[in-house]
This record gives structure tokens, C-alpha cells and sequence, in this order.
């Protein structure tokens, strides 16, 4: 050790070590979210622009339940790939909670019941999950392409071609219902479940230990950390944003068919990794996921009213999710490249 | 053991021929440095390797050796100095680079593939071609036949890597050095996890790999073995070379002191103990595969070192008393009272912390602030119902800073941006603040500058000194005669040998660690 | 031992061994599920039904092939089912709107499209470093997509199809449909890109073990790009054979098959952990999941129970790989080893 104790101060001074280098703000400025808000605000301006109908209050309400249900889900999923795992069969627990529901409802349970069901279908399939990948130790994303295939496919069992009706009628309050004014009850429930999911990712010890089993998972073992338990925790809120997906799209349609939710994991990661949430796991945030949301919802609805059909839509998205990852790679590499030239 | 190994070496050295008479140098490196974010690996090494010559290249862990291979073989590129080839400057872009240039390195941890065969290993990359650009099979299978033939190894080229042992993966890498006709063959501790017959056998190779005027850049940590097979030596120490020359010219004594830098008393601060009660008893503790049986105490204020060769079940044991992998039989006491530790949380409860040898896979979380991970241990004292407190949270993290004299610009810089020193400092400081009874401590230097050494060192014996009970893997021999009160040697998963501090030796460590007490010399 | 003594070779078949391989126990599998089958219902193992069984499979026997090699490498390609649409929907329109065209042209176009729809994948990994699921995950989407705004939505059926491009997927050479040597084709071509190129051999190399992939001088980046080639090449010459086969071509063709590709790959054994797995595993992890679907109706199970029978095969392959995988662990202590006495003991 070179340091050399000035004579007359036998004890040097310790050294202070501020909190932070960079102040919040400043961090704010050149984050992803900050370029996904601004992303958010072009669409919203250019759909201004675009259509005359886009601004009107229940226009824009009606715009939200083609995404509330999903982003809900991708409230969880977050959590998921947030510790490094995935989740690919929320769109097959989405189907079988609603078959459930839907024969239940058959058989003459309220309302009430209904929920209990749906929201228990799906933390029991979450737990199913959770226990292969964390129990058995499979690969998250293999286990879940085989329960996605398994779930879908009892409902499938169950249904064959054919349609789940008659649902009671305050069931579609749930889908279709206004918590005040313009404000869905759905719409009302995702703004909810998204602060607790901030608070919980970004104030508690549970999302600290998400994030530290998703940097490195070796590491937060040999922390003390319950790796396996979280694990499980993961899969089955997973499970159980599914399954309120599920009452409520349920609730929204009026009806059960076994290829409902179909495709819904894809549209799902993609809010996730658009929010900014690392696909390898450890780094992401709550708003950023959330502006996500809004922002795949605008782009939707938006070229809704352009007529354009569903599917060009979904090559926007494929598009947006590659080039918002591409672009910051891209301009990185060029500074670099300015930088050393 | 070294005296006497170097006077039997010396008896057959042939008289000294003058410096004129060496044969030109293939390989010269003028003043090489490297720098990694955080830690000067190299500060200008110079090193000359000559044809049908063995050099040995010595220096404690991270005085960057391995630093060198990766530079020789194209994986990292160097930030200053010179590297010659037969006279001619050079500059490796990639690993193909270096292998036109005819050097090959045959690694610490043999990489070779496991799925696909011995010739498939030995040609991977530059595969004999037919005409029309496909792989030509039956050359590569003639050849590698020829190349193990050459080596007396008795491996079929069609056999899965995965089927072989270990001594004979090493005879595949060495047979992928020879298939592209490398003149610089480096081994980075070959020997390392080989049987004593099998370390014969690679004597003979390297004798004949000599016999054929390659040039060897032999790394170990074994001096005997250093005196039995090279002719020339050189010494690295925090990046630098500190010493070169003829191996004939220069005594055990001498690279050791070269290598230190300082006798073992000053780089040592070992504090005399007070020496307590008994904090951990284990007793009859097996694994079903990796160790058995092994019963030892460990009291308050106690250093109890634990020594054995790479592989001898000693990582193993701290990571099950840690509750990452379950016993299969024995009980552990805590302060006299029997705890079952199923998991790691089980473990910190219990008061048993562990500081693991990877820092960078199993110690810290690097991509993660300091004061995340400083807390990482002990997130319940931090909250309350669940909720961080982030006031507190920095708190602890400063706590430890200061105490530590962290090197670092914030507390919310990641971990992964510290030198090895102050990482261990953060992962050592995370476990203090669980308020432990017993510290594990994994290798606890490796990968660290000397610096930093004596002061994990140092405040090492400032936790005996405060009570806490210590129990340090080393396989640094110097560490171990430093630092421990007892040592516990370990051989093949089983206890080896337990030996008070006063009248140990290295001769006895290292007997008891390789069971051939005699066939040293 | 002398230097002149010739190398012993370890030789001699471990039967055990032999058995524990995936390849064997898929052999069983298959054979238990038809003998079970053929108790009750004969027909069902008639030379000429098996034919039938291995030509209904045939499509995804090549697509496993070519999800083999990005799954060896550590990758992903969720985009395969949506390149065959789109490369089926390309030759579809071409052959509809100009029947002049030969078959071999279009054959050729689907080949090509479908590897510069892989190659494009490939590069994204490559050169943007951006993870393959994820990449995948966008160009899914982005493919069907392209096959919806070239046909406008429309669907081309069999009628307007040349009768050539229908019919030589099924005329049958030696008794057999040239749907079904086309996979036999594709077979020993992957037989030999796996096991004798370098390239093939690459792609173990980077799946198995990247770091040293990077010390024997092997680009991973490359490696990974020419598996998403392949895989690319082989959808796009599914995508023609799909479209020929259905008659018919719409966006949704083979909605979701990229599901059952990678599932067949995984019952074979091929790693998601990279760097494991074979031909013979994947193509018999197709035929394994090809006569299931095949079995089903003829043993009165309703076709709406395959799904989920998929499903519960899909998790009991991966937990089987898991097992296998799992850490080989460096054994310490020696089996019979006697106790070292220890040296001294001095407490």
C-alpha cells in the first residue's frame, strides 16, 4: 500500500462516498423510458393528426380494452423475465380459465364464483409452472411451450369446436363495465395493479430479490436468498394476472372458445422487452413496461382508425420491437466508432 | 523439499554454456502491458522463449500470467509493447492470427469440446480440406491417429471427448497443439489435476516436444516440477517482470523471494489469537459423491486453514456447510446446539456466512450498485413489512465503506466497475452485516492485486481478533503458514491431516495434500 | 510403455449406455405406442399406413431438421411457421398469376426467399448482438404479416394452382410420394452438414462450449448466422411443399407450427442448453409427435385431445433432457478408493 498517514494523524480520515454520481433527473433524461414516453407522445400526436375521431374521450376510453387485458398480464410477465425466466403459456391459462368459467357458469355458479375460478385456474396453472421450472429445474421457456400446448389443449378437450355461453349478466361488468365516467373498470384495474407493480418491483425486498436471481441468479443464492420459492411466487402471479385477463376478456366477449387469447404470450413479451425490461434478465422497470402498454395501445388503435387491418398492425409492432432494441445498439456502435476515430 | 530437489537438478545440469551459444529467440515480448477496466493485469512484461528450451513462468495468482497466455493466443489484444517472432513485430487480431503465427496454448481449464470426438477436437477450426472445401475425414482421422501415436496416448480419434479422463483430455489438447505444427506450445498448469503417473508421462512429451526444437512456456506452481523439466525461468509479480534467467542459476529460495517480493512475515499482518470456545463442530460429514467423513472443530477467534490440491473436495465442503448442496450424513453444531442447514438462508440464520471463490459468478451480483449488494445478506434488518428504506440501506452500505476504506466514486456504482480487491471488500462487508459467527472464506486473494491482499489479510485477522470464528480455503502455501492457527488438509474428498501452527511446514502441507510423501524427489 | 508399442484403443460397446441414448429410447417409444395401437387395430401398422404416417410428417421432419441446428447453437428460431406462409404465399401468387413459370423457378424462389428470410434473422443476431428469441419473436410477426400484404388477405385455392405444382409433391416415385423422399432427401443432407462439415460441426462447438469455440478460432456469430440460414432454407422449401400439399394458400398456413417444430426437437433430445443433440433425435422426434397426431383418431380419441397429449409429451421430454443434462459433476471422492490414513494428526 503506497497510502502513506500524514505524521501527527495516526487515524486518516475516512473516505466519503456519496450515494449517487448522477442526480435522478439527469438519469430520468437519457433512460429508455424517456425515450419510450417520447415515442408514446409522436404516436399520440401523429393519431391526432391522422384521424378527427382519435381525440374524443370515449374514443380513446374504447381504445383501451384492446390492450388492458393483455398489459395486465405483462404487469407479471415483467416479474418473470425480469428473474431471467419467461412464461409462454399465459395465452393457453387465459383459455382454460375461461372454459372453467365457463362451466361453471354452465352449471349455475354467480358471478362471485365465477372470479374465484377464473382467478384460481390460473393460480393453479402458475403453480404448476413455477413447480416444474423451480422443483424440476426445467428451462422456463421449454416448460412453458409444453403447458401452453397443455392447457390450450384442455380446453380444447373440453370444448372440441364448440362455444361457452350464458354467462350471467353482471359477469360482463367485469369486460365491459365503467368504474366513473369514461374510466372501464378494466382500464381502472391495470392503472391500480400498475403502481402496486412499481412499488413492488422498485420498493420492496421481494422486487430487489427479482431483480438480483435475474443478474445472477448464482449470486443471489449465495446471498440467501429463497432463488426456488420466488420462483414459484413468479409463476403463479403470472397465473393470476392470466386468470383476471381472463374474467375479463371473458366478461367482454360474453362467450368461451378454446383458441381465445390466442397468440397472446408473443404480444406480451413483446410490452415487456419494448418496455425496456432485459430479455436475459436483471434490468427493467415498472414505468417503462407501462409506458410500453400505452404505447403498443396507441399504435393499435391508432391505425385502427386508419383501417388498417389487424395484421399490417402486427408488422408494426414486430418492427417497433426490433428497431427500438437495434436503434440504441446502432447509435451506440456509431459514437463509438466517432469516438475513436 | 526444495533444497533437496534443487540439488539433485543441479548434479545433472550440464556445464554452462555462455550466452552466444543459446540458440536466437522465437518469441520476444519487449514491454507488453494490458489494462482492464479497474486493474492493471500487465505494466510491461518482457519475456524471451527459445527453440528446444522449457521456461518456466512463475508469479502468485493475478500477477498476470494468464493475462499473457490470452495476449499470446489472440483473445485479448494488448494496450503497449512489442511482441516478436523470430525477429519479425507481430500483432494478433484473433485467435487464428496467433495459431498462423504457430503458438497454441494448452489452458488452465482444457477447453475442448465435450459432444464431439478426440479428431473432431484436434482439427476443430482448421480442418484438412478436399478439393471442393469439405471437410476431408479420413485425413483428419489418419492424422490425429498419427499425432496420439506420436504421443504414446492410447486414445481412438473416433471417441466422444466426454469419455475420456482427464490426463488424457490433456493429451488431446496437446495433440491440437502439434496438428497446426506449432513452434510455442504454452501450458498454463498442466499438471494441476493429474495423477503422479500421469505427470511422468507428460514429461516425456514435453521432453520430446523439445527433442523437435519447440519452444515451452511451462506455468505451474510446482516448483519441483519446475527444476525437473525447464532450462530457463522467469518471474512475474503485480504485472511486471520482477527476474529472469537460467533455472540452474537461481535456487528455490531465490523465486520465491522473487516472486513475493518480501519475506512471509511482512506480507502477513497475523495478529496473535485468543483463542475460545468451540463455535462450529462438524462431525462425521459426507457428501454422497464429493466428500467423507470429516469431523472438526472451529472456535471463537480461531483462523483454521484449509489446504488441499485443486479438486480435492474443499469448495465442495464450504458450499454444503452453506446449504447450497445437502449432506448425505454427519451433524453440524453451532455454539453447541445442532442446526440442520437445508438451505442458505438456513445457513445465515444459523450464523454461517460463505465467501465464495468466484466472486464474479457466485459472490457478487456485478451488474448491481454496491449498496444493493452490500444489503443483500440481510434485506429484513434494511426493511420494514417488505418495504427497502432506502435512508437505512445506504446507511449500512456506507458503514462498511468506511470501514473497508472501499475504492469506489459512489455507493450506486455497479459492483462489476470495482478492482478485485474492493469487490471482495463488498461481498465481505455484506456478510458482516448478517452479524455472522462463522465466516467462510473461499480463496479469499484470488484475483487480487498484492495491495489489496494484505489488507483482506488484515482485517482477516481483525474478524478472529473481534470473535468471529474463520475458516479459510487457500491454496496459496504462503497464505496458509500466514494466516491459519490449525490447518486442515484435504485429499480426494477426505480428511488428510490437521496440524497445530507451531512446526509447520510446507514439506508436510504439501505431503499430506498429494499422499506421495517420498516420490517427490 | 514404449514409444513403439501401438496405441490400445478403449474399445468395446457399453449396451447400457446405448440404451440411455434418446435415439434408442425413441426406437422403443415409437415401437411400444404402435404395438400398442396394432393390438386393436391392425391397419393402423400396414406398410402402406406407416407410409402415410411418415408422409403426413414429412413437413416436420424438415423444419425439425433446420430448428435442430439453431437450437444447437444456443438459439431460437420462433419465425419458421411464418416463413413457410410467406414463402408459400409468395410461390402461390407467382404460380396463380403467371402459370408460364416452371416449377423448378419456383421451387428455387421458395429456396431462396426462405434463406434470405433466415439469413435476415441471422444477421440481426449476428451483427446487432440482439437475443434470437427476441429477433424471432419480431420477424414472426413481421413475416405473416409481409404474406397479408402481398395477398391482400386473399386465399389462392386449388383451383387456381397449375396442376403441376400440386401434383408433384404427390407423385409417387418407387411407391413413394416425393413429399415423402423429399425428407429422406433432407435427412442425409443434414446428415451431412451436421456430422461432416465444418460448418455442422461448428455449431456443437458454439453450443457446447462458446468460450473455447472462441479459443479453436471458431466465430460464434457466424456460426449461429449460417444455423439461421439453414433453418430458413428448409422452411422456405416447406413453404412451397405446405402450399402444394393443402392446396391452398392464406396468411394463418401453419399458424402456430413453430410450436410443434421445436417441440419434435426437443422430444429428440436436441438441448436447449445447446451443443447436444442429433439428426437421428430430431427426425425421430418428429415421427414420435407425426404418429400420435396419426394414432389418435383411429383409436377413437377425439382430435381435440392431441393438443394437450403434446403438451404433457413436451414436458416430459424437457424434464428427461434436464435429467441427462444435469451436471455431470466432477465426482472427488473414488469409488472402493481405501482412506487415506492421514498423515498426521496433531490436535
Amino acid at each position: 500500500m503506497t497510502l502513506q498517514a500524514a505524521p501527527g494523524s495516526a487515524v486518516p480520515a475516512p473516505r466519503i462516498l456519496p450515494d449517487r454520481l448522477v442526480s435522478p433527473l439527469r438519469r430520468f433524461a437519457t433512460s429508455w423510458e424517456a425515450l419510450l414516453l417520447a415515442v408514446a407522445a409522436a404516436v399520440f400526436v401523429a393519431n391526432a393528426l391522422a384521424s378527427p375521431y382519435f381525440l374524443d374521450v370515449w374514443n380513446l376510453s374504447d381504445a383501451t380494452f384492446n390492450f388492458t387485458e393483455k398489459s395486465i398480464v405483462a404487469l407479471a410477465m415483467a416479474f418473470v423475465i425480469m428473474a431471467g425466466e419467461i412464461d409462454l403459456s399465459v395465452g393457453g391459462i387465459v383459455a382454460l380459465c375461461s372454459t372453467a368459467m365457463g362451466e361453471a357458469a354452465a352449471a349455475g355458479l354467480g358471478t362471485p364464483g365465477l372470479v374465484a375460478v377464473g382467478l384460481g385456474v390460473g393460480a393453479a396453472c402458475g403453480l404448476f409452472n413455477g413447480l416444474l421450472v423451480a422443483r424440476l429445474g426445467l428451462p422456463s421457456i421449454m416448460a412453458t411451450i409444453g403447458t401452453m400446448s397443455l392447457y390450450r389443449g384442455l380446453s380444447y378437450l373440453a370444448l372440441g369446436d364448440g362455444v361457452l355461453k350464458g354467462y350471467p349478466a353482471d359477469f360482463a361488468w367485469f369486460g365491459q363495465g365503467y368504474a366513473w365516467g369514461p374510466l372501464s373498470v378494466e382500464f381502472a384495474c391495470f392503472l391500480a395493479l400498475s403502481a402496486v407493480a412499481g412499488v413492488a418491483l422498485h420498493r420492496t425486498v421481494f422486487g430487489r430479490a427479482v431483480r438480483a436471481i435475474g443478474s445472477n441468479a448464482f449470486a443471489a443464492l449465495f446471498s440467501g436468498l429463497r432463488v426456488g420459492r420466488i420462483r414459484v411466487v413468479l409463476f403463479v402471479l403470472t397465473g393470476l394476472a392470466s386468470g383476471l385477463a381472463a374474467v375479463m376478456l371473458t366478461g367482454r366477449l360474453g362467450s368461451t372458445r378454446p383458441s381465445i387469447a390466442l397468440g397472446w404470450e408473443l404480444d406480451v413479451v413483446t410490452i415487456v422487452v419494448l418496455g425496456g425490461v432485459s430479455i436475459q434478465g436483471g434490468s427493467g422497470t415498472m414505468p417503462g413496461v407501462v409506458i410500453a402498454a400505452f404505447v403498443m395501445g396507441l399504435v393499435t388503435y391508432g391505425l385502427g382508425l386508419l383501417n388498417v387491418p389487424g395484421i399490417v398492425m402486427s408488422i408494426v409492432v414486430g418492427a417497433m420491437l426490433i428497431g427500438t432494441i437495434a436503434l440504441p445498439i446502432l447509435v451506440g456502435r456509431a459514437l463509438r466508432r466517432r469516438r475513436t476515430a | 523439499m526444495g533444497a533437496r530437489a534443487l540439488s539433485s537438478v543441479l548434479r545433472f545440469t550440464p556445464p554452462r554454456d555462455d550466452a552466444a551459444a543459446l540458440p536466437a529467440p522465437l518469441l520476444e515480448l519487449r514491454g507488453v502491458s494490458k489494462v482492464f477496466p479497474g486493474v492493471r493485469a500487465l505494466d510491461g512484461v518482457d519475456l524471451t522463449l527459445r527453440p528446444g528450451r522449457v521456461t518456466a513462468l512463475v508469479g502468485e495468482n493475478g500477477a498476470g500470467k494468464s493475462t499473457l497466455v490470452k495476449i499470446l493466443t489472440g483473445i485479448h489484444r494488448p494496450d503497449g509493447g512489442e511482441i516478436r517472432v523470430k525477429g519479425a513485430p507481430v500483432a494478433f487480431a484473433s485467435p487464428q492470427d496467433a495459431e498462423a503465427a504457430r503458438i497454441t496454448a494448452i489452458h488452465q481449464e482444457t477447453v475442448l469440446f465435450d459432444e464431439l470426438t478426440v479428431a473432431e477436437n484436434i482439427y476443430l477450426g482448421h480442418a484438412p480440406k478436399t478439393r471442393l472445401g469439405f471437410v476431408d475425414w479420413p485425413a483428419l482421422r489418419a492424422r490425429s491417429a498419427a499425432l496420439l501415436y506420436g504421443l504414446d496416448a492410447p486414445i481412438r480419434p473416433s471417441t466422444r471427448l466426454k469419455d475420456l479422463s482427464i490426463a488424457q483430455r490433456h493429451l488431446v489438447a496437446i495433440a491440437r497443439a502439434l496438428s497446426v505444427d506449432s513452434e510455442v506450445v504454452i501450458m498454463d498448469e498442466p499438471t494441476a489435476a493429474l495423477s503422479h503417473k500421469e505427470v511422468d508421462d507428460l514429461y516425456r512429451v514435453i521432453d520430446r516436444l523439445k527433442g523437435q526444437d519447440k519452444a515451452i512456456l511451462f506455468i505451474s506452481h510446482k516448483f519441483e516440477e519446475l527444476y525437473r523439466i525447464a532450462d530457463d525461468y522467469a518471474v512475474f509479480r503485480d504485472g511486471r517482470t520482477v527476474g529472469s534467467g537460467r533455472m540452474a542459476a537461481i535456487d528455490h529460495a531465490g523465486l520465491v523471494k522473487l516472486m513475493v517480493g518480501r519475506s512471509v512475515d511482512q506480507v502477513f499482518p497475523k495478529a496473535p489469537a485468543v483463542i475460545g470456545a468451540p463455535v462450529l463442530e462438524v462431525e462425521g460429514y459426507s457428501h454422497p459423491t464429493e466428500f467423507a467423513a470429516l469431523s472438526f472443530s472451529l472456535r471463537r477467534g480461531e483462523i483454521l486453514g484449509l489446504y488441499g490440491l485443486v479438486g480435492a473436495g474443499r469448495s465442495e465442503l464450504c458450499q454444503s456447510l452453506f446449504g447450497v448442496t445437502p449432506p448425505s450424513d454427519g451433524s453440524v453444531r453451532v455454539e453447541g446446539r445442532e442446526v440442520r442447514i437445508r438451505s442458505t438462508a438456513d445457513a445465515i440464520r444459523a450464523g454461517i456466512v460463505y465467501v465464495p471463490e468466484e466472486r464474479g459468478r457466485h459472490g457478487a451480483v456485478l451488474s448491481m450498485p454496491i449498496f444493493e449488494n452490500a444489503s443483500m445478506g440481510c434485506l429484513g434488518a434494511v426493511s420494514r413489512r417488505g418495504f427497502i428504506r432506502s435512508a437505512e440501506e445506504f446507511k449500512l452500505a456506507r458503514h462498511y465503506a468506511e470501514r473497508f476504506d472501499l475504492r469506489a466514486a459512489s455507493l450506486s456504482q455497479p459492483v462489476g466497475t470495482l478492482s478485485g480487491g474492493n469487490q471482495q471488500k463488498v461481498v465481505i462487508g455484506k456478510w458482516l452485516a448478517t452479524k455472522p459467527k462463522v465466516i467462510i472464506l473461499d480463496e479469499p486473494t484470488k484475483g487480487i492485486d498484492i495491495g489489496s491482499k494484505s489488507a483482506v489479510h488484515a482485517f482477516m485477522s481483525e474478524l478472529a481478533g473481534q470473535g468471529l470464528a474463520v475458516l479459510m480455503v487457500s491454496s496459496e502455501l504462503p497464505e496458509i503458514l500466514g494466516m491459519a492457527d490449525r490447518v486442515m488438509v484435504m485429499r480426494e474428498g477426505r480428511m488428510a491431516g490437521l496440524f497445530e501452527r507451531a512446526g509447520l511446514t510446507p514439506e508436510l502441507l504439501v505431503e499430506a495434500a498429494t499422499g506421495n510423501a517420498g516420490s517427490l524427489h | 510403455m514404449s514409444a513403439a508399442s501401438p496405441p490400445r484403443a478403449p474399445d468395446g460397446v457399453d449396451l447400457r449406455a446405448f440404451l440411455a441414448r434418446r435415439e434408442m429410447l425413441l426406437v422403443v417409444a415409437l415401437a411400444a405406442l404402435l404395438a400398442v395401437v396394432a393390438t386393436r387395430f391392425p391397419s393402423f401398422v400396414t406398410p402402406r399406413s406407416l407410409g402415410g404416417v411418415f408422409n403426413d410428417t414429412s413437413i416436420l421432419i424438415v423444419m425439425a431438421l433446420g430448428q435442430a441446428a439453431v437450437i444447437l447453437t444456443r438459439s431460437v428460431d420462433l419465425s419458421v411457421a411464418a416463413n413457410v406462409a410467406l414463402t408459400g404465399m409468395t410461390v402461390a401468387l407467382i404460380d396463380a398469376h403467371h402459370p408460364g413459370v416452371p416449377l423448378a423457378l419456383l421451387v428455387a424462389t421458395a429456396l431462396g426467399l426462405g434463406l434470405l428470410l433466415g439469413a435476415v434473422n441471422g444477421a440481426l443476431v449476428w451483427l446487432l448482438g440482439i437475443p434470437p428469441i427476441v429477433v424471432t419473436l419480431g420477424t414472426l410477426t413481421i413475416y405473416r404479416g409481409l404474406a397479408f400484404v402481398l395477398s391482400g388477405g386473399a386465399w389462392i385455392n386449388s383451383f387456381q394452382f397449375t396442376p403441376a405444382f400440386l401434383s408433384v409433391p404427390r407423385a409417387e416415385v418407387i411407391g413413394v410420394p416425393v413429399l415423402s423422399w423429399t425428407a429422406v432427401a433432407a435427412v442425409a443432407l443434414a446428415v451431412v452438414v451436421f456430422g461432416r462439415t465444418g460448418v455442422g460441426r461448428s455449431w456443437y462447438a458454439v453450443g457446447g462450449n462458446p468460450t473455447a469455440a472462441v479459443y479453436a478460432g471458431i466465430d460464434a456469430g457466424r456460426a449461429r448466422f449460417l444455423a439461421f440460414c439453414f433453418s430458413g432454407l428448409l422452411s422456405g422449401l416447406c413453404g412451397y411443399l405446405w402450399v402444394a400439399r393443402y392446396a391452398v394458400a392464406y396468411v394463418d398456413v401453419a399458424s402456430g407450427f413453430e410450436l410443434d417444430v421445436i417441440a419434435a426437437c426437443v422430444i429428440g433430445g436436441v438441448s436447449i442448453a445447446g451443443g447436444i443433440g442429433s439428426v437421428g433425435g430430431a427426425v425421430l422426434g418428429a415421427l414420435f409427435l407425426g404418429t400420435i397426431k396419426n394414432a389418435l383418431p383411429v383409436v377413437n380419441v377425439s382430435p381435440f385431445a392431441q393438443m394437450a397429449i403434446s403438451g404433457a409429451i413436451i414436458i416430459a421430454a424437457v424434464a428427461l433432457n434436464t435429467r441427462a443434462e444435469r451436471r455431470r459433476g466432477r465426482i472427488i471422492l473414488r469409488p472402493g478408493a481405501s482412506r487415506p490414513a492421514p498423515a498426521a494428526v496433531a490436535e
